[in-house]
């Protein structure tokens, strides 16, 4: 999958940084939601719903975005195409600043999204011919109804059939196919994919991945991939980044992570998976209680609170995103993992 | 007879209005005291509905039901007034999707789980309060005595379906309904209520048909999975039969799609097309426009079962008749 060989849509934004560059680089993003209560509307506390996330995607790979409800995954890819505004940090597209060099329309020339409700995102009211078209059009891409055909055609969906046709008159299965072929209407170089496969059936899901996977091949595009479902992510992705309560907590290789989960979080999350051997099913849950109300998240470390390896360090003191020394790009944030953390039992292998 | 805790036959649902939905088809289905049963299937496969034909929760005007359904050797569709009512709670209960539109806002959740106890036990508040109290214990919630005093937008989503828990089993059902109970929730809390369940089954003894589309969850609460599609139930089997000698095509491709153990990158097996509209009664296998084995034989009529063993059943022409490796 190396960025130098790809065909790009047509009408695609110019590679600028070259292959070294990557595609996207995200640095302490940070957003707060004010909630608002009282008698006169007053702000009572703040949603911290990302706080200091940084990661970066290469040019070509695809980033898996897993964690549960409230971790901020679907705030950042918001904050990605700048359909909310980020209260601090940069977004930085291909070597190029946004709010600098890169203005949002032009952010939005190079990156889209898939919504995880295929009917909610379609404009009711407008043919599927117009809906992919739209974009295109209003970006001033040359032939916007040629180029809905003919993306309607590789998404699987005869164009003489289904032009005309309004988004209630379609599946869950194929209007997906429509958001899908919408968001590369605008030639896009990353596609975010915000749960985008959760909402269909089982069978019809494995017929949108193998969608994905082609299209990636044929158009080199990068994907981020958020998803709540650890398999559908190990499937499709080069990088996983685990999101714990609107901070990163792990980030590293598919392989290397599936293989030994370096945050206690991370493994709680892989051992809450069904089992699917009925002979060996799960005996005890990994943790217990729900996640915490991001409105005021734990002081330290925000999973001390449900970790079983805490220690007083972890209440008082945040951990640092910290490299694995066996596995390069293997990043963990727990004092466990550092060393000089303080924690009586960092550096060493409890987690078995 | 009452051998039998559920014992459904022939039963056929259609939804009357601008169009007909044949959403129901000729469907068999029995359950012994004490077992969990998994309804396994996609969205229309006619899960859900099952669940609310065997509580009368259809709307009358518009469904017609067919068919024979018996719970504890009661027929089902004969129950009216009084009797229905203590059937509904009593006798058979229900856990929903979604825990915050099943639960009463303007109530306590102390409150909520007293009334049933005092409506279906004829027991006295203090004595209904306690049994309350006591129920949350059992489904594990902390602090149980100031919860009890709690409305439920002050719980958590994991929290909220531990009470609707508590209060489809404080009257002590025979049989307990989940639709979904945990799709809703997160993964970490999910495994809990898959746990509590499976817990909760063993010390009452209640049978329990947990509807679900999700082979993972089935796989961690029950001993039976029925699979349905497109209103049939297409392979019936221990939990153990299904998952490791898959015979229905259907059930293999929801297998397969469950992308557990597969390798990063490599082609799926999907199963093509999608789901029926189900506007028409079947007049062949239903599966068979999307399935790799059919024949015109398969569309020709609607396949019956071919039993392969005791409890073991499979809707397919093409069944192989030894197993698949």
């Amino acid at each position: 999958m190396s960025a130098t060989e790809t065909v790009t849509l047509p009408g695609s934004l110019a590679d600028k940084g070259g292959p070294a560059q990557a595609l996207l680089i995200v640095k302490d993003l940070r957003k707060y939601f004010p909630v608002r209560g009282g008698i006169f509307g007053r702000r009572q506390a703040m949603v911290q719903a990302v706080d200091g996330v940084s990661f970066s995607v290469e040019k070509g790979e695809t980033l898996g975005i897993v964690g549960e409800s409230g971790c901020g995954k679907s705030t950042t890819a918001r904050l990605l195409i700048g359909l909310t505004e980020k209260d601090a940090g940069e977004i930085i597209f291909d070597g190029q600043g946004l709010g600098g060099e890169l203005s949002p329309r032009e952010l939005r020339r190079g990156v889209q999204m898939v919504f995880q409700d295929s009917y909610a995102s379609l404009n009711p009211r407008l043919t599927i011919e117009d809906s992919i078209a739209f974009g295109a059009r209003v970006q001033g891409l040359d032939d916007p109804v040629g180029r809905a055909h003919r993306l309607m055609a590789r998404v699987g969906l005869d164009p003489t059939r289904f032009a005309q046709r309004y988004p209630h008159e379609l599946s869950g299965g194929q209007r997906q196919r429509i958001n899908i072929a919408r968001a590369l209407a605008m030639s896009p170089r990353l596609v975010i994919l915000d749960e985008a496969v959760s909402a269909l059936d089982k069978s019809v899901e494995a017929q949108v991945l193998n969608l994905l996977v082609d299209l990636r091949g044929e158009f080199g595009l990068t994907y981020i991939f958020i998803s709540h479902d650890l398999n559908v992510v190990r499937y499709i992705s080069d990088r996983i980044l685990v999101m714990y309560l609107g901070e990163v907590v792990e980030v590293g290789p598919v392989d290397a992570i599936w293989s030994a989960q370096a945050h206690p979080y991370t493994r709680s999350l892989f051992s809450a998976m069904p089992s699917m051997d009925p002979d060996n099913r799960t005996k005890t849950p990994p943790l217990s209680g729900d996640p915490p109300n991001p409105i005021d998240p734990p002081e330290g470390c925000r999973f001390h609170t449900r970790c079983r390896f805490a220690d007083s360090v972890c209440k008082t003191r945040a951990p640092k995103l910290l490299e694995m020394p066996q596995t390069p790009g293997h990043l963990a944030a727990c004092h466990l993992h550092d060393p000089a953390s303080g924690h009586p039992k960092a550096g060493t292998e409890v987690m078995g | 007879m009452t051998e039998k805790l559920v014992d459904i036959r022939n039963l056929t649902v259609r939804f009357k209005g601008a169009r007909t939905v044949y959403a129901i088809n000729d469907l068999s289905l029995s359950l012994k005291q004490g077992e969990t049963l998994a309804l396994l299937g996609e969205s229309g496969s006619g899960k859900s509905v099952t669940l609310k034909t065997l509580l009368r929760l259809l709307p009358p005007r518009r469904s017609e039901i067919e068919g024979e359904i018996r719970v504890n050797g009661t027929d089902v569709q004969a129950l009216s007034g009084k009797a229905l009512q203590s059937y509904r709670g009593g006798e058979v209960s229900m856990v929903f999707q979604d825990p915050g539109l099943a639960l009463d806002p303007v109530y306590t959740v102390g409150a909520q789980i007293a009334e049933a106890v005092m409506r279906h036990k004829g027991l006295r508040k203090e004595e209904a309060i306690s049994t309350a109290f006591d129920m949350l214990q059992r489904v594990h919630i902390p602090s149980p005595e100031r919860r009890l005093r709690n409305y439920p937008h002050e719980l958590s989503g994991g929290m909220r379906q531990r009470v609707m828990i508590a209060l489809a089993l404080a009257c002590r059902p025979r049989l307990l309904l989940a639709d979904e109970p945990t799709t809703a929730l997160d993964a970490t809390v999910q495994i809990q209520i898959l746990l509590l369940l499976r817990d909760l089954q063993r010390e009452f003894g209640m049978g329990v048909i947990f509807v679900t589309h999700d082979i993972g969850v089935a796989v961690e609460v029950s001993e039976r999975i029925a699979v349905m599609y497109a209103g049939r139930i297409v392979e019936e089997g221990t939990t153990h039969e299904i998952i490791n000698d898959p015979r229905h095509p259907y059930t293999r491709g929801l297998l397969a799609a469950n992308l557990h153990d597969i390798a990063r990158g490599e082609r799926l097996n999907a199963i093509p097309g999608a789901p029926p509209a189900l506007e028409e009664p079947p007049s062949g296998c239903s599966f068979a426009p999307r399935c790799p084995m059919a024949g015109p034989v398969c569309r020709a009529g609607v396949p019956d079962f071919v039993n392969l063993g005791p409890r073991r059943r499979v809707a397919c022409l093409r069944v192989d008749p030894v197993p698949a490796e």
